[in-house]
C-alpha cells in the first residue's frame, strides 16, 4: 500500500522550533514527528511512502534517505511549486498514488494519536465506498468543523462549519484512506479537500467515517504540542510502561532519553521528554515540558509548560513558564523569569520577560 | 566639649509608607544592614568625643521592643541612652522645644539633632571641625548634600554663600528649582536655637488667640524647624551648611530599606568587616556583602548576595538563592528557593522552588546626585512595581510564583500573585 503525508510549508504556527529545521524533524516525546507516522504507516503494510512538501529541504531528504534504510520502505518527495491546498497534492501525486490500483492512505502531517491505519484499511474495505476518514470525538464541537454521519454504517451526511446547535462531537481527525477512483474529483490547482471534494463525496454517499479510539491531537501549535506529548505518554504508560523513566524523584508519566544525565534533588514530572545528552543539574524541578537534544537547565532552575530547543542552556534558579519555547541553542541568563516568552534562535536572554512576548 | 544627640523618631502615625513592616516593630527599630535602622545614628552619635548623652525623641507609647533596645545600645556605645515621648506629634522643632531643660542638662555646649528616618555616614565630626573652622562657633549647621535638579523639589533646599557656606536661603519643597543643595535632616546646634524656637512658639500662640473658632487640633506647640525656623535663619548669618559627599538617603518607603541596606554593608567593609560574611570552606556561596546574623542556619549550598541581611534565626535551604533582599527574623527559605529584591517578614515561611521577586526602586545609577523616589504605591490605577514585601507570618505554598506584590500579615497564599496587594 502507500500513502500521502500532506506536509506542507515552513510550519510557521510551531516556531521558533520550525526556523531551525523542517517541523516533521522536530522530535515529539524523544522521535521526529513525521517517524511516529512512518513507523505506524509501514506497520499497516505501507511499502511507499509520498512526502507532500511545499518547499524542499536539504535536511529533510537526508532524514528521508536514513528512515528508507532504516524502516526498509521506499520514500518519495513531491514538491509543489505554488501552494496547493489539502487536496492539490494528490492530483500532483497522483501517478505515485494510483500506480498499484490500491486504496492509499492521506494524513496531515500535525496529527498524533494511536493511528489505526490496519482498522482503518479494514474498514473501507468493508463498506466499499470511495473514501473513509478517521473522526475523534471533543467537548466543544462549536469550535471545529463537525461531521455529521449515520451511527450503524457511519455513511458521512453532511459536514458543518462551527455549528451553532449541536449536530455533532465528531471531528475529522485529518487521517484518511481512499480508491484511486478520487483522484478523478481532484484538479492540479489549489483546493481544500475538507471543503470542495468531501462534501461531493459525502453527497454521492462515497465517504464514511470510523471513530478513532483513544487520544488525538493536532500539535501544530506550541501549546497543543505539550497537550499531545501528555496525551501520547499517557498511552505510552498503558502500552510501554517500560519505555517510561522511574526512579527517585521522578513524578508520574516521564520519558528520559538513555544519553540524558539527570542530577541530585531534582523532581522531574509528571509528563515530561527529555532528549538525547540533555544535562539537568542538581536540585531542578521540571513539569509538563519538552527538553529537546543537547539542552542544558542549569541547578535550581523550575519549569512548567516549556518547550527548551535544541542545545539551549537555562541558567541557575531560572523560572519558566506558560509555554515559554526556547529556539535552538538560546541562552538563558542566571536568575531570570520567562513567562510566556517565545525566543527566536541563538538569543541570549539577559532580562526577565514577565508578560508573554516574542524575543527576536 | 560636652555634647549631645537627640534622635526624631516619629511615632506610629508616622512611617505608613512603610508599611506593612512598620506594624510590627516600630520603624526605627527596623533592621537596615542587620542591625535596627537608628543603631547607625547611635553608633555614629557615641563615637563623637564629649557625647554625653543620646535622647530618642517620639511619640511611640514605650514599648518593650524599644526599651530592650535601649538597653543593649547603652551597653554596647557606653553611652547613656534615653527615650522621651511627646505627648503628642510636636513637628521637628516643637518636641525638642518641649525638652530643652533635658537637652540641655549637664551643660550640654551644642546638640545634634538627627532624624531617624535617614541613612548616612553621619560626618559629625566633620560639622563640628566645619563649625570651628568657619569661624563662629555659635553658628547652627545643616548637613547638606547635592541632588539633582528634579529631585530637589523633594527636599528642602539650601543656598548657600559660595566661600562662607552661609545659608541665605532656605525653603522645603519648591514648586520650582532653587538650588541643588538639599538638607539632609542631620543638624548642630547651640542652645542658642531653643530662643529661635521660642519666638516661633510666641508667634503661634498670639496667632492661634486671633483666631476666634480655633479648631482644636492646632497647638501653639507644633513646630517645623524647616519651614518655621531654618526659613526665618536664612539670610541672618547664623546658619550654615556643610557639604558632604558621603552616602547619604531617606528611607520612607520599605524599598528604600534595601537601598540603604546596601550602602551600609559596604561601609562595613570599612567600618564593620566583621559583620560581613565571608565565603569559607563549608559555608554557602558569598557574592559582594552580606550580612549573616550568627544565630541564622545557612546551607553550603545557597548562594548569598550581593545586598543581602539575613537576621536572627533564619533557615536557609539547600540551593536557595538570595539576592538583593532583607530577610527578617525566624523566617525560613526552603530548598531551591530564589528570593530577589524583597523583604521577608519576621517568620514567614518559603516553599521549595518558590520565587519571591521584586522590581527595584534604586536611584538612576548614572547620575551621581539622584536619589531613590519615594514612589507612590499607585500610578495611573495601577501599583507601581516595587520590591516584593512579606509581611509577618506569610506562608508561600511551594513551586508559586510572587511578583511585586505586597503581603500583608498572616496570609497563608495558594497561588502565584503578580502586581498585587494582598490583604
Amino acid at each position: 500500500m502507500r500513502a500521502l503525508i500532506l506536509v506542507g510549508g515552513f510550519g510557521t504556527r510551531l516556531r521558533p522550533l520550525t526556523l531551525s529545521r523542517p517541523k516533521p524533524l522536530v522530535e515529539f516525546c524523544n522521535k521526529a514527528v513525521l517517524l511516529h507516522q512512518l513507523e505506524a504507516l509501514r506497520q499497516a503494510g505501507v511499502s511507499h511512502v509520498v512526502l507532500a512538501v511545499s518547499y524542499m529541504s536539504d535536511a529533510l531528504e537526508a532524514a528521508m534517505r536514513e528512515q528508507e534504510q532504516r524502516l526498509g520502505i521506499r520514500i518519495s518527495m513531491s514538491h509543489e511549486k505554488e501552494p496547493l491546498g489539502t487536496a492539490g497534492p494528490l492530483a500532483l501525486a497522483r501517478d505515485l498514488l494510483a500506480e498499484d490500483g490500491e486504496p492509499f492512505f492521506v494524513l496531515n502531517s500535525d496529527v498524533i494519536c494511536e493511528f489505526p491505519f490496519a482498522a482503518l484499511a479494514r474498514f473501507h474495505r468493508q463498506h466499499g465506498g470511495e473514501g473513509s476518514l478517521v473522526v475523534t470525538r471533543v467537548e466543544e464541537p462549536a469550535k471545529y468543523g463537525v461531521v455529521v454521519c449515520e451511527a450503524d454504517t457511519g455513511r458521512i451526511c453532511r459536514f458543518v462549519e462551527k455549528p451553532r446547535v449541536f449536530v455533532s462531537n465528531k471531528i475529522n481527525a485529518g487521517l484518511y484512506i481512499f480508491n484511486p477512483g478520487i483522484l478523478q474529483r481532484i484538479q492540479l490547482r489549489p483546493t481544500s479537500i475538507e471543503k470542495e471534494i468531501f462534501p461531493a463525496m459525502a453527497q454521492d454517499g462515497q465517504l464514511y467515517a470510523m471513530e478513532l479510539q483513544g487520544f488525538w491531537m493536532d500539535i501544530g501549535q506550541p501549546k497543543d504540542f505539550l497537550t499531545g506529548m501528555c496525551m501520547y505518554l499517557q498511552a505510552l504508560r498503558a502500552q510501554h510502561p517500560e519505555k517510561l523513566h522511574s526512579g527517585p524523584g521522578v513524578v508520574g508519566n516521564v520519558l528520559v532519553d538513555p544519553s540524558a544525565k539527570i542530577g541530585a534533588n531534582c523532581v522531574i514530572g509528571p509528563n515530561v521528554t527529555i532528549g538525547a545528552g540533555v544535562v539537568v543539574e542538581d536540585g531542578v524541578r521540571i513539569k509538563r515540558c519538552t527538553v529537546l537534544e543537547g539542552a542544558r537547565i542549569r541547578s535550581h532552575s523550575w519549569l512548567e509548560s516549556c518547550i527548551v530547543g535544541w542545545s539551549c542552556s537555562v541558567g541557575q534558579w531560572v523560572r519558566m513558564e506558560n509555554v515559554t519555547v526556547l529556539g535552538e541553542d538560546v541562552i538563558v541568563n542566571d536568575e531570570l523569569y520567562l513567562n510566556g516568552a517565545n525566543v527566536l534562535p541563538h538569543k541570549s536572554i539577559a532580562e526577565s520577560v514577565p508578560e508573554p512576548r516574542i524575543i527576536m | 566639649m560636652p555634647l549631645k544627640a537627640v534622635i526624631l523618631i516619629g511615632g506610629p502615625q508616622k512611617g505608613t509608607r512603610f508599611r506593612p513592616l512598620s506594624f510590627e516593630v516600630p520603624k526605627p527599630l527596623f533592621p537596615v544592614a542587620g542591625v535596627p535602622m537608628v543603631q547607625h545614628h547611635i553608633e555614629a552619635c557615641a563615637k563623637v568625643p564629649g557625647m554625653k548623652e543620646i535622647l530618642l525623641m517620639g511619640f511611640y507609647q514605650p514599648n518593650e521592643a524599644l526599651s530592650r533596645f535601649l538597653v543593649s545600645a547603652q551597653q554596647e556605645f557606653k553611652v547613656p541612652i534615653r527615650y522621651l515621648q511627646e505627648y503628642a506629634a510636636l513637628g521637628t522643632g516643637g518636641g525638642i522645644y518641649h525638652f530643652r531643660d533635658q537637652i540641655l542638662s549637664g551643660g550640654a555646649e551644642a546638640f545634634f539633632v538627627l532624624n531617624a528616618d535617614v541613612c548616612s555616614e553621619f560626618p559629625l565630626q566633620e560639622m563640628l571641625e566645619f563649625r570651628q573652622q568657619h569661624g563662629d562657633v555659635h553658628s547652627f549647621v545643616i548637613l547638606g548634600t547635592t541632588a539633582n535638579r528634579t529631585q530637589a523639589l523633594n527636599y528642602g533646599c539650601i543656598v548657600a554663600n559660595a566661600g562662607t557656606q552661609e545659608v541665605q536661603h532656605y525653603v522645603e519643597k519648591p514648586s520650582t528649582f532653587v538650588s541643588e543643595i538639599i538638607n539632609c535632616g542631620i543638624y548642630l546646634f547651640t542652645p542658642a536655637i531653643f530662643q529661635h524656637i521660642g519666638e516661633v512658639f510666641q508667634r503661634n500662640q498670639q496667632e492661634l488667640a486671633l483666631e476666634e473658632s480655633s479648631n482644636g487640633w492646632q497647638r501653639a506647640e507644633v513646630i517645623r524647624l524647616e519651614q518655621d525656623v531654618f526659613t526665618a535663619l536664612a539670610g541672618s548669618g547664623k546658619l550654615y551648611v556643610y557639604k558632604t559627599d558621603g552616602f547619604w538617603s531617606q528611607i520612607k518607603s520599605a524599598g528604600s530599606a534595601i537601598y540603604a541596606s546596601r550602602l551600609y554593608l559596604n561601609q562595613y567593609s570599612k567600618s564593620h568587616p566583621e559583620r560581613l560574611a565571608q565565603n569559607k570552606p563549608g559555608g554557602p556561596v558569598i557574592r559582594g556583602n552580606v550580612y549573616i546574623h550568627p544565630t541564622a542556619s545557612i546551607d553550603s549550598t545557597a548562594v548569598l548576595g550581593p545586598n543581602v541581611s539575613i537576621g536572627e534565626g533564619v533557615t536557609v535551604g539547600a540551593g536557595v538563592r538570595v539576592r538583593e533582599s532583607i530577610v527578617l527574623h525566624g523566617a525560613s527559605l526552603h530548598d531551591h528557593t530564589c528570593v530577589l529584591n524583597t523583604i521577608v517578614g519576621w517568620d514567614s515561611t518559603i516553599g521549595r522552588w518558590a520565587r519571591v521577586e521584586g522590581t527595584p526602586s534604586d536611584p538612576n545609577p548614572n547620575d551621581p546626585y539622584a536619589k531613590i523616589d519615594s514612589e507612590t504605591l499607585f500610578r495611573d490605577g495601577r501599583l507601581t512595581p516595587s520590591i516584593t514585601i512579606l509581611g509577618c507570618s506569610v506562608t508561600i505554598p511551594a513551586e508559586v510564583v510572587i511578583l511585586n506584590s505586597i503581603v500583608l500579615p498572616h496570609k497563608e497564599l495558594s497561588r502565584s500573585y503578580k502586581n498585587q496587594i494582598i490583604l
